[in-house]
C-alpha cells in the first residue's frame, strides 16, 4: 500500500543528488564536455533541466556529480581562488591549477564530502585538458573522462569509440551520443543534453532537446 | 644622531611633523652598516655576491650564510641584521610550499616577492614590534620570461631591478654596476665582475678585516635552480681579479 508519509515525504526528504552522466573529451582543438540535466532527490526529480556545466574561470569548466550541495560550494571555493591567483600573478589560471585546487578540497575533507568532479577547460600553455577528481580526492589527468551514475553504461561505447585528436564534428558526435545513451539506460539520468565547447577562442554551449535524442537499439 | 628626530622616534606608529617614520628610517641605518651584497640579472640569469667579513680566524669557512634557496628555482641574499633576513626567508619558504601545495605549480617570483612586501609591511604598523633590520635581493630565472630580480627594503617598498646593491658599499657598487652592459653578460662572466667589485671597490682592506665571497646563482645552465656559485668559479675570479690589479699596476 501507498503510505503518503513513509513512501513518498521520505522520499521527497532524501538528500539532492546528481544521479547523472557528466562527460569531458579533448579534441584537436580544445575539450567538448557534456551533461544530463536530471537532479534528483530520491526518485522524484527535483530539476528535469538543471545546467551541472559549471563555469569556474572563463575558459574552465566543471562537471559535477555525487552531492548537489557538496559538488555548487566546492565549485564556488576553486573559482573564489583562482580568480584571487590570477589577479596576483596577472595571467590566466591553467587548467591544472584549477584542478589541483579541487583536490586539495576533495581530499582534505573527504570524511564530510561526496563529491566527484571532472574539470576541464582550455588553456594557453596546454591547450585542452581533462582532469578527473573521483570521490576520494585523488586527480587523474587523462584524455577522456566520464562520471556519475550513468557513466557506468558508457564505458564500452568510450573505449570502442574514442579516439585522440578527432575534429570538433567528431567529439560532439561521441559526447551527444554518449550522454543519450546513458540517459536511456540510468534512472538516475535524464532530461536534455547540454555541451559545452571550450577552445582559444573562448565557449560556445549548445542543447540537444529530448524529443532530438537520436533513438538507439528501441522496440 | 641624538636631536635628529627627538620625541617623533620612538614608535614606528608616530609620524613626524614631515611625514617620516623614523624608526623605518633607522632600520635602514641597521642595514647600512652590514657589509654588501650585489645582485645582477645577466641575459641568462642571476648572480648574487656577497662579501663577508671573517671576523675571526676560528670561524669555518661557509658558515654564517647571507644567501638561502626558497623552493628550488628562489634566491635570496641579504643585507643588514642576518637573524632578521632567516626570518622573512622562513616566511618565504612556507609561502612557497603553500603556493605549491595548493596549486601544484612552483610560486612565481613577483608573488613571492608582493607577500613578503606585505609581510615586511605588517611590521612597521605597531609599537611592539620593531621592523626587520635587513634589505633582501630576491631572483630567479624562468625559461620563458627570463631573469628576475627584485630587492625588498626594511620599509618594504619591493622594486625590479636589473642591478642592485645593498649594504655599506652599496653606492659605490651600484655606481661600478651601471657602466656594466648587463644584457650582455653571462652569468660566468657575472661572476668574475661581482668578485672585481666586492674585492676591489668595496672592501677596504686597510680597515677591514679579510673577506670572504658567497656567491650563488640561478640561471640556464643550472636549469633554474638556485645553487651556490661552485668553488672552482669563485677562485678563478678571485685570480682573475689580482691579475686585473697587476696589469693596471
Amino acid at each position: 500500500m501507498f503510505d503518503l508519509e513513509k513512501d513518498f515525504l521520505y522520499d521527497l526528504s532524501k538528500e539532492v543528488k546528481t544521479g547523472t552522466t557528466v562527460m569531458a573529451v579533448t579534441f584537436e582543438n580544445g575539450v567538448i564536455i557534456a551533461a544530463d540535466s536530471r537532479t534528483s532527490s530520491g526518485s522524484y526529480a527535483v530539476n528535469r533541466v538543471t545546467d551541472k556545466l559549471t563555469p569556474v574561470q572563463d575558459q574552465i569548466y566543471c562537471l559535477r556529480s555525487g552531492s548537489a550541495a557538496d559538488t555548487q560550494i566546492i565549485s564556488s571555493y576553486v573559482s573564489y581562488y583562482t580568480n584571487m591567483f590570477s589577479i596576483e600573478e596577472g595571467s590566466q589560471p591553467t587548467v591544472k591549477k584549477a584542478a589541483h585546487m579541487f583536490r586539495e578540497f576533495l581530499y582534505q575533507n573527504k570524511q564530510y564530502l561526496h563529491a566527484a568532479i571532472i574539470c576541464a577547460g582550455w588553456d594557453p600553455i596546454e591547450g585542452g585538458s581533462v582532469y578527473s577528481l573521483p570521490l576520494g580526492g585523488s586527480i587523474v589527468k587523462q584524455p577522456f573522462a566520464t562520471g556519475g551514475s550513468g557513466s557506468t553504461y558508457l564505458y564500452g561505447y568510450c573505449d570502442m569509440n574514442f579516439k585522440e585528436n578527432m575534429t570538433e564534428e567528431e567529439a560532439e558526435k561521441f559526447v551527444t551520443y554518449g550522454i543519450t545513451e546513458a540517459i536511456a539506460r540510468d534512472g538516475g539520468s535524464g532530461g536534455i543534453v547540454r555541451k559545452a565547447i571550450i577552445d582559444k577562442n573562448g565557449v560556445r554551449r549548445k542543447t540537444v532537446y529530448g524529443n532530438k535524442l537520436k533513438k538507439f537499439w528501441e522496440k | 644622531m641624538s636631536g635628529i628626530g627627538t620625541g617623533y622616534d620612538l614608535y614606528p606608529t608616530t609620524f613626524s611633523p614631515d611625514g617620516r617614520i623614523f624608526q623605518v628610517e633607522y632600520a635602514h641605518k641597521a642595514v647600512e652598516n652590514s657589509s654588501t651584497a650585489i645582485g645582477l640579472c645577466c641575459k641568462d640569469g642571476v648572480v648574487f655576491g656577497v662579501e663577508k667579513i671573517i671576523l675571526s680566524k676560528m670561524l669555518v669557512e661557509g658558515t654564517n650564510r647571507r644567501v638561502f634557496s626558497v623552493g628550488e628555482h628562489i634566491g635570496i641574499a641579504t643585507a643588514g641584521l642576518t637573524a632578521d633576513g632567516r626570518r622573512i626567508v622562513q616566511n618565504a619558504r612556507q609561502e612557497a610550499k603553500n603556493y605549491e601545495n595548493f596549486t601544484s605549480d612552483i610560486i612565481p617570483i613577483h608573488v613571492l616577492t608582493e607577500r613578503l612586501s606585505i609581510y615586511v609591511q605588517v611590521f612597521t604598523l605597531y609599537n611592539y614590534i620593531r621592523p626587520f633590520g635587513c634589505s633582501l635581493m630576491i631572483g630567479s630565472y624562468d625559461e620563458e620570461k627570463g631573469p628576475s630580480l627584485y630587492c625588498i627594503e626594511p620599509d618594504s617598498v619591493a622594486l625590479g631591478f636589473y642591478g642592485c646593491a645593498i649594504g655599506k658599499g652599496k653606492q659605490e657598487a651600484k655606481t661600478e654596476i651601471s657602466k656594466l652592459k648587463l644584457s650582455e653578460m653571462t652569468c660566468k662572466d657575472a661572476v668574475k665582475e661581482i668578485a672585481k667589485i666586492l674585492i676591489k671597490t668595496v672592501h677596504d682592506e686597510t680597515k677591514e678585516k679579510e673577506m670572504e665571497l658567497e656567491m650563488s646563482w640561478v640561471c640556464k645552465e643550472t636549469k633554474g635552480k638556485h645553487k651556490l656559485v661552485p668553488k672552482k668559479l669563485i677562485e678563478e675570479a678571485v685570480e682573475w681579479v689580482k691579475g686585473q690589479e697587476n696589469e693596471e699596476d
